[in-house]
């Protein structure tokens, strides 16, 4: 019970980064490598104002500035200098590498004894909704701890998804997405692509960071490693989301997204649980990905050869 | 004297400038086109016709000469700028919308052109009631379907449905290139009609690129052709011309006569004859 909890929480942690990989991936079909540096960075500043005694919610909000910022860096570097945004985000993202030492002060910042959203999120718990100490649930001990964490990555993370979907349904919010959709079309209809992309990728690169953010806080550690293989993760939580949920309307697709993230970390548990090597993680997902990729793309060239060999023997 | 619509002084577009392949793709044209007139470009494939419009819309970066519309220079507006007073429709019907989007939320990017675009609901209620409205007067059909991502749509619903939003917001200058070459003869027919219906219902300024004589001959006000970047022909009251097809057919043959007579003087400079 509590490695599901566990689990479940780092899928809610992760929501927000599927919500910034949805954004730059789905709406601007751009493969934004900013994604790995964002993710870092978010973990990067949140743990160097928290070990300064910073309040840690103005502390995560500046994580997600951070990451607004890079992103913005990015877009910029794509539609004002027209660098490709392979390269524009492979850019940033080596920047950021020594950005987030440089903000960090070395490779790993220790958070154990720093006062945090979730060591709050406990106090809270316990005050408002009289969460004890240790709970009971199915026979098995929870600390009260993380099922305060719990809940309030889950509510953060649904708040998220609303957000969003509401936002992309306004009149921004739809410039946002045809923009990315048909930038000829958006142009001319009056929108400014180029600021469009910006904006969107600011965005995007915000929420990304908000999840490196609350990461650390969660595992009571930064260290430079965080933001790694962070938009391969992004990508397959999306696909794992798309696949359970489809993507019939815009609020289907971002439910999916999140709850694509924490069936996603529930099965890497399980998987770890039954004796996955953590090392092989990447390499799984990777794998993952790549599958995801390429087998709808297989069954249907078998589909049509056989068709085809069909038809010759008809 | 009336404001003009449209004024280009001196409008000229390299492509390739520097370069072996430079084209002068608009050459040094001058044109006016008075308010609530239709005028059509003809001329043949490359006779800088498409690019004359993208100059106008300012999708063509580094143009020389002047450009107003109405009593604004826009010389230095970026595209989306100018879109505030240029409606535009496209050859290829799947540009002027956009495929992932619904109907009704094509329809209402395009009520909001030229306006601030903010944290409101994109398709309130009112907002909804005045798109199907609009939607059903096309008579298609397709206010049902207002929920339907615009990509399922057919290439001459999706086509009707961007000469509505080109004009749903009324422009000081709508802009045609080619607008139903792409599509089959009867969504080309259903479209002409729903365009000649819209631009006299709002008074409309157009100008419009087609290789259509019988197009031109029907609609036009004011015929323009272009030949190798410059207007070589203006035509300025076709209708009280009585003018036909045919008639449009003799400039075109002259033209193509000048141009071997053109390709002689060349080759005869080129072997030194001269």
């Amino acid at each position: 019970m509590n490695l599901l909890i566990g689990a479940a929480t780092i899928g809610l942690i992760l929501a927000p980064l599927a919500l910034g990989v949805f954004i730059s991936y789905r709406i601007y079909k751009i493969l934004d490598l900013t994604t790995d540096g964002s993710h870092g960075l978010g973990a990067s500043v949140v743990a160097a104002l928290l070990v300064r005694q910073v309040n840690p919610l103005a502390a995560t909000l500046l994580g997600l500035i951070s990451g607004m910022i890079a992103g913005a860096i990015t877009g910029t570097l794509h539609t004002r200098f027209r660098v490709s945004a392979l390269l524009a985000g492979v850019l940033t993202t080596t920047a950021l590498y020594s950005v987030n030492l440089f903000v960090m002060g070395s490779g790993n910042v220790n958070l154990a004894s720093a006062d945090t959203l979730f060591t709050r999120a406990e106090i809270l718990g316990r005050q408002l909704l009289g969460i004890p100490e240790s709970l009971s649930i199915m026979g098995t001990t929870v600390g009260g701890g993380s099922f305060s964490a719990l809940i309030m990555t889950a509510v953060l993370a649904a708040a998220l998804a609303v957000g969003l979907t509401l936002f992309l349904a306004t009149d921004l919010g739809l410039a946002l997405r045809a923009a990315g959709n048909n930038p000829a079309m958006a142009k001319a209809l009056g929108i400014d692509v180029e600021r469009m992309v910006v904006v969107g990728l600011g965005l995007s690169n915000g929420l990304i960071a908000l999840s490196g953010a609350l990461f650390a806080q969660y595992s009571g550690f930064a260290n430079i490693q965080i933001g790694i293989g962070a938009i391969v993760t992004g990508v397959a939580t999306l696909m794992v989301g798309e696949t359970l949920f489809g993507k019939r309307s815009l609020g289907r697709w971002i439910a999916g997204a999140v709850g694509g993230a924490v069936v996603f970390r529930l099965v890497v548990a399980g998987a770890v649980r039954a004796g996955l090597n953590p090392d092989a993680l990447k390499l799984v997902t990777a794998i993952f990905v790549l599958a995801v990729l390429i087998v709808p793309g297989m069954i249907n060239r078998a589909r049509a050869g056989k068709a085809e060999s069909a038809a010759h023997h008809a | 004297m009336p404001e003009m619509a449209l004024r280009l002084q001196q409008v000229s577009h390299l492509f390739h400038p520097g370069t072996p392949n430079e084209v002068r793709a608009i050459d040094s044209v001058d044109l006016e086109l008075v308010p609530g007139s239709f005028t059509v470009v003809l001329g043949a494939n490359g006779s800088g016709k498409s690019s004359l419009l993208g100059a106008i819309a300012g999708s063509l970066s580094r143009t020389r000469g002047r450009i107003f519309l109405g009593d604004q220079e826009v010389t230095h507006w970026p595209e989306h700028r100018r879109a505030q007073l240029i409606g535009r429709v496209f050859q290829n019907p799947l540009m002027g919308t956009a495929a992932d989007l619904t109907v009704a939320e094509n329809l209402t990017l395009a009520a909001r052109r030229g306006s601030r675009r903010l944290l409101r609901p994109a398709l309130g209620a009112e907002r909804k009631r005045v798109i199907q409205e609009q939607v059903a007067r096309l008579g298609m059909g397709l206010e049902q379907r207002l929920d339907t991502p615009i990509g399922m749509l057919s290439g001459g619903q999706r086509q009707a449905l961007t000469v509505l939003m080109a004009t749903m917001v009324k422009p000081t200058l709508l802009l045609l290139d080619e607008h139903t070459a792409a599509l089959d003869p009867r969504s080309a027919e259903l479209v002409i009609g729903l365009t000649q219906e819209v631009i006299t219902a709002g008074g409309l300024t157009t100008l419009m690129v087609t290789h259509s004589l019988a197009q031109a001959v029907q609609s036009a006000d004011r015929i323009l052709v272009m030949h190798r970047g410059k207007l070589v022909y203006d035509i300025p009251d076709v209708r009280r011309q009585h003018l036909r097809e045919d008639d449009l057919l003799r400039f075109f043959d002259q033209l193509r006569w000048a141009d071997r007579l053109d390709e002689s003087a060349a080759t005869m400079l080129r072997h030194g004859y001269v």
